[in-house]
């Protein structure tokens, strides 16, 4: 998929049944005052997966996510969504999708600053014509999954910023969406708070096994809640992978002076290492979801191998000392 | 065009001013433009418009008709009303909107109305409002969203509404009365043309200003286009848009009582007027101070209102409020029922008041005339005459009690050179402002001051802008009209100087001194809550008929914008950069006048802006008390019913403000 702004951008695309580099094109478009804002985007998300968009501003990943959920329409491609173009779809037809399968967050929150914070989540299913019965019931429904009783009456601007994105949160799950649109949903909460909010969605997904789609700029973040990340450049996807892979594999020096900063040991999990092989008498049982650094003290007081016993995101498998030794050397190898 | 050259330009036009200047007497037809030159552009007008204006006869007086029984009808109820209920609802919705402070002031100045006996006037001006904003509202927000909505409608709009804003209200009161003939009508349809523009602006302001997330939100929430606007866009727009509604009702005020001058209702802007034409001192003041009593509670009212939600009300609630409306229903129906016949106002006590207010303001009239005509003697020589007839007119021995040797002019020609090498970058603008003073503005060369004009409007606003403005003076030129037009820049310059001076001192007190911030503050709301129509009223009272009352009422009109601007320039100073000069050790002023004043530049130069739009736009209510200018020509159009002058002259005055406010822009932001 492309966007592309400029006088014309159209002019691009209609050279059917030939294929372009991308690279090639991109530069030509550069050179004609055209900005290639998504360039040749193409991937999968798989249902009920937490999938991260990230890069830095102006990278291209929120226009990648406007066009996907069409808030903004794409030059060329196609959105397939269950096997249906999004990008075929009438008005008609996008506005039902928005309504019962789509749900967004936003960076700035959206909230209106004219309803309480009941009306404001009720607000989709008002648009549905829902009654008020209805839509107050499940509102509240909602307001409970993100702890927000006691709130009901209050009016955006007296609620702190994280307060107001969760009230953007319950707004976008009223209407129980299968796709879940985040856009830097917690950039501009401060940091401490910003991690209670990546806990508390990482407790929602583990509720509700949402199909998610999650932009960020901020690395640690899309390590700590990915399963997956695509990693975006000038418009370009650079790489996808899990975080471990993103972390040891970097698919190139843009990407490695990226993770750089990334605390290895934190971040990679047992399961991320884990080998499909037999495991030796006398491993220690450690979890798939543990990180590298609670092995190095096991490792310490003279483990001489792991059983990785598998969770709900993690298979799980043989894990030597050596082999969470080496990833730890990285660490300190880039820190000197 | 180069730098150079536009310097080389200048230079050419100063040596052809001085030369003509020079040869006056050989060639006067280098200084007053021949009247045999002149093409009768206002009659060309008048034939041009006039058909239109009868062919549109007949459904504006169908219209005139159609708006006649309902402002009758709204009209009987107000009268209807006893006083007595009417203030209890007044009060209440105070309270409402408000609270308690505001309902208290409520009291008093319905109080007032009653006890002065403009109660039945007051009700009648109510009443064209009532008409009159209901439908500019609804036109204004209808225009205003579609101008949002279609982006390619904005540009035409926006200039539709420069042009609505600066022509004088007087100018199209004349095709009014044609299309719609003599009587209310008139007046209220040029009322609601009038209160259009800051509805539809701030609709436009207010839907611009709605944050995307707030669009992308509803749009994810799956909103049909129209649940968008009506759900998500109208509702956060809201606020500005009350402040729209609020500055309708102001503005239609404010136009009411001007066009009182057409008669025909018995209103509150009509007692002012007779009472000033009939010279009773204490009826004028106590009836301007009605109308300066019903702008405050509309304004207090409306902006209360309008910013309820937010704040939350320190007064009734809804339902109190709901109640005491319904008491007062009861209360004025009883009132009817138990007598029948009478409407409880006391008439004779008005009079009383106004008798005894006469001989006091007399008094001190006749008292204190040495020192307002001090003043206005002072000022009339010293500043107005040398703008007007110059320093050549006004060194005779009839004026300033000697006359014009050769050494003297030798000497004013020295001095204007010495300002000039001292001025550095400005050198040409002393130049040329040393020439004006010495020849007076109307006894300037036409020629010369077209081409600086329409130099000056290249530099401020590109080459169109000077081809406008160049068009645009040729046009009064040609149209006999240069007098007044000189007469007006005359007026214009001495009052924005003024302004500027007085006004840009306060703001700069303001800035450093909270105490006197506080204290302006409510004098400025007030005096622009003021309709232009009452600051003649103290003016006329102490200076009598004249042009230097016109320039009084002018300034105090115009005053508020370069206080409010400059302070708030100053204000908005970042706090780093006043930090970062006071740790290099920068004193108080040169913190002032090479920190602050620069960087305030940009809203100081829209404040002058705003002074210049203020100045012009009184400059035809002025001409109520005598001036020269083009105003009176507006005046006088409207007198004959002659829609080619009126046009014309308010075209003028009209393009001469878009000249000065674009250019202005354009030095902005440079």
């Amino acid at each position: 998929m492309w966007k592309v702004y400029g006088p014309r951008p159209d002019y691009y695309f209609d050279t059917r049944g030939y294929q372009i580099d991308p690279a090639e094109l991109t530069r030509r478009m550069r050179a004609e005052n055209h900005l290639p804002a998504v360039v040749d985007a193409n991937f999968d998300v798989h249902e009920g997966e937490i999938f991260v968009i990230m890069g830095l501003s102006g990278s291209g990943k929120s226009t990648l996510v406007r066009c996907l959920s069409r808030l903004v329409d794409p030059s060329h491609g196609q959105v397939l969504l269950d096997g249906k173009d999004l990008l075929a779809a009438s008005p008609r037809e996008l506005i039902e999708i928005r309504r019962h399968k789509m749900g967004m967050v936003f960076q700035n929150f959206g909230l209106l600053p004219h309803l309480t914070v009941l009306e404001n989540i009720a607000f989709p299913l008002k648009l549905q014509g829902k009654d008020q019965k209805t839509r107050e019931a499940r509102a509240r429904e909602v307001i409970k999954l993100v702890e927000l009783d006691g709130r009901e009456t209050s009016y955006p601007h007296q609620l702190s910023g994280g307060q107001q994105q969760r009230v953007g949160i319950a707004r976008s799950l009223a209407v129980g969406p299968d796709l879940w649109f985040l856009d830097e949903p917690f950039s501009a909460l401060d940091p401490l708070i910003r991690r209670q909010m990546q806990d508390e969605f990482l407790r929602l997904q583990a509720q509700l096994h949402k199909t998610i789609i999650f932009i960020t700029h901020d690395i640690m973040e899309a390590c700590r809640i990915a399963d997956r990340i695509a990693l975006m450049r000038d418009g370009r996807i650079i790489q996808i992978g899990t975080p471990a892979e993103i972390l040891l594999t970097p698919a190139d020096a843009y990407v490695a002076e990226f993770t750089e900063d990334v605390a290895l040991g934190r971040v990679i999990r047992a399961g991320d290492l884990a080998q499909a092989a037999p495991v030796p008498e006398h491993a220690t049982d450690v979890g798939a979801d543990d990180p590298l650094d609670r092995l190095l003290g096991q490792i310490a007081t003279g483990s001489t191998g792991f059983r990785v016993i598998a969770s709900a995101r993690r298979s799980g498998g043989m894990l030597t000392p050596e082999a969470v030794l080496s990833v730890m050397n990285r660490t300190a190898g880039r820190a000197a | 065009m180069s730098g150079s050259g536009i310097r080389l330009l200048w230079i050419l036009l100063f040596a052809a001013c001085v030369l003509a200047v020079v040869v006056k007497t050989a060639a006067p037809w280098l200084i007053a433009f021949p009247a045999g030159w002149q093409l009768p552009v206002t009659r060309w007008v008048a034939a041009a418009t006039s058909p239109v204006f009868i062919w549109m006869q007949p459904a504006g007086r169908a219209m005139a008709a159609g708006l006649d029984s309902p402002l009758r009808l709204i009209r009987a109820i107000l009268l209807w009303v006893p006083w007595p209920a009417m203030m209890l609802f007044v009060t209440a919705l105070s309270a409402y909107a408000s609270g308690w402070r505001l309902a208290g002031f409520c009291i008093l100045a319905l109080s007032y109305l009653v006890v002065t006996g403009y109660w039945a006037p007051s009700m009648n001006t109510l009443a064209i409002i009532a008409i009159a904003v209901p439908i500019s509202v609804l036109a204004g927000f209808a225009l205003g969203a579609l101008a949002h909505r279609f982006k390619r409608l904005a540009t035409p709009v926006e200039g539709l509404l420069d042009l609505m804003q600066t022509v004088p209200a007087f100018a199209y009161l004349i095709p009014m009365l044609l299309v719609f003939g003599f009587g209310p009508a008139a007046g209220l349809v040029a009322s609601i043309i009038y209160a259009l523009p800051p509805m539809v602006r701030n609709t436009m302001l207010g839907l611009a200003q709605v944050s995307p997330t707030i669009l992308d939100a509803a749009d994810m929430s799956g909103a049909t286009p129209r649940q968008r606007f009506w759900l998500a866009e109208v509702p956060t727009a809201l606020p500005r848009l009350l402040v729209g509604v609020n500055q309708t009702i102001m503005s239609a005020l404010s136009i009411v009582i001007i066009v009182a001058v057409i008669g025909g209702f018995d209103d509150i802007g009509w007692a002012v007027l007779a009472a000033m034409r009939r010279a009773e001192l204490g009826n004028s003041l106590m009836s301007g101070l009605v109308i300066v009593l019903i702008a405050i509670l509309l304004d207090r009212i409306t902006l209360g209102l309008a910013t309820r939600s937010r704040r939350g009300s320190a007064g009734l609630s809804v339902r109190q409020f709901g109640s005491i409306s319904l008491g007062a229903l009861i209360l004025g129906l009883g009132l009817k029922a138990l007598f029948p016949g009478t409407d409880f106002l006391p008439d004779k006590m008005g009079g009383d008041i106004a008798r005894v207010l006469d001989a006091g303001l007399l008094a001190f009239v006749t008292q204190s005339a040495p020192f307002f005509e001090g003043l206005r003697n002072s000022v009339t020589y010293g500043l107005m005459l040398p703008l007007r007839i110059g320093v050549a007119g006004a060194a005779s021995p009839a004026v300033w009690g000697f006359a014009l040797t050769p050494l003297l002019l030798a000497g004013y020609g020295a001095a204007t050179l010495v300002l000039a090498a001292c001025a550095g970058r400005r050198w040409m603008a002393v130049l040329f402002a040393g020439l004006m003073f010495f020849t007076g503005l109307p006894g300037f060369p036409w020629f010369g001051f077209i081409l600086a004009l329409t130099l000056l409007a290249y530099g401020g606003g590109g080459a169109r802008l000077a081809l406008f403005a160049f068009a645009a003076l040729v046009v009064i030129l040609l149209a006999g009209l240069w007098l007044p037009l000189m007469q007006s820049a005359y007026l214009v310059a001495i009052a924005v100087t003024i302004c500027l001076l007085i006004g840009g001192a306060l703001g700069v007190w303001a800035a450093q001194n909270d105490t006197v911030s506080r204290i302006l503050q409510p004098i400025n709301d007030t005096l622009q809550t003021m309709p232009q129509f009452v600051f003649l009223i103290p003016a006329l009272m102490l200076f009598k008929v004249g042009e230097f009352t016109a320039l009084i009422a002018i300034v105090l009109y115009a005053i508020v914008p370069p206080i409010r601007y400059v302070e708030q320039g100053l204000r908005t100073v970042p706090v780093d950069v006043v930090e970062a000069a006071r740790q290099m050790g920068a004193t108080p002023g040169q913190l002032l006048w090479q920190v602050k004043m620069p960087m305030a530049r940009p809203a100081i130069l829209l404040g002058l802006n705003q002074t210049i739009m203020a100045a012009l736009s009184m400059l035809v209510i002025a001409a109520l008390v005598g001036t020269r200018d083009l105003g009176q020509q507006v005046f006088v159009a409207l007198g004959k019913a002659d829609p080619g002058l009126g046009i014309v002259a308010g075209l003028s005055i009209a393009a001469v403000a878009l000249i000065a406010d674009r250019m202005l822009r354009g030095y902005a932001v440079k």
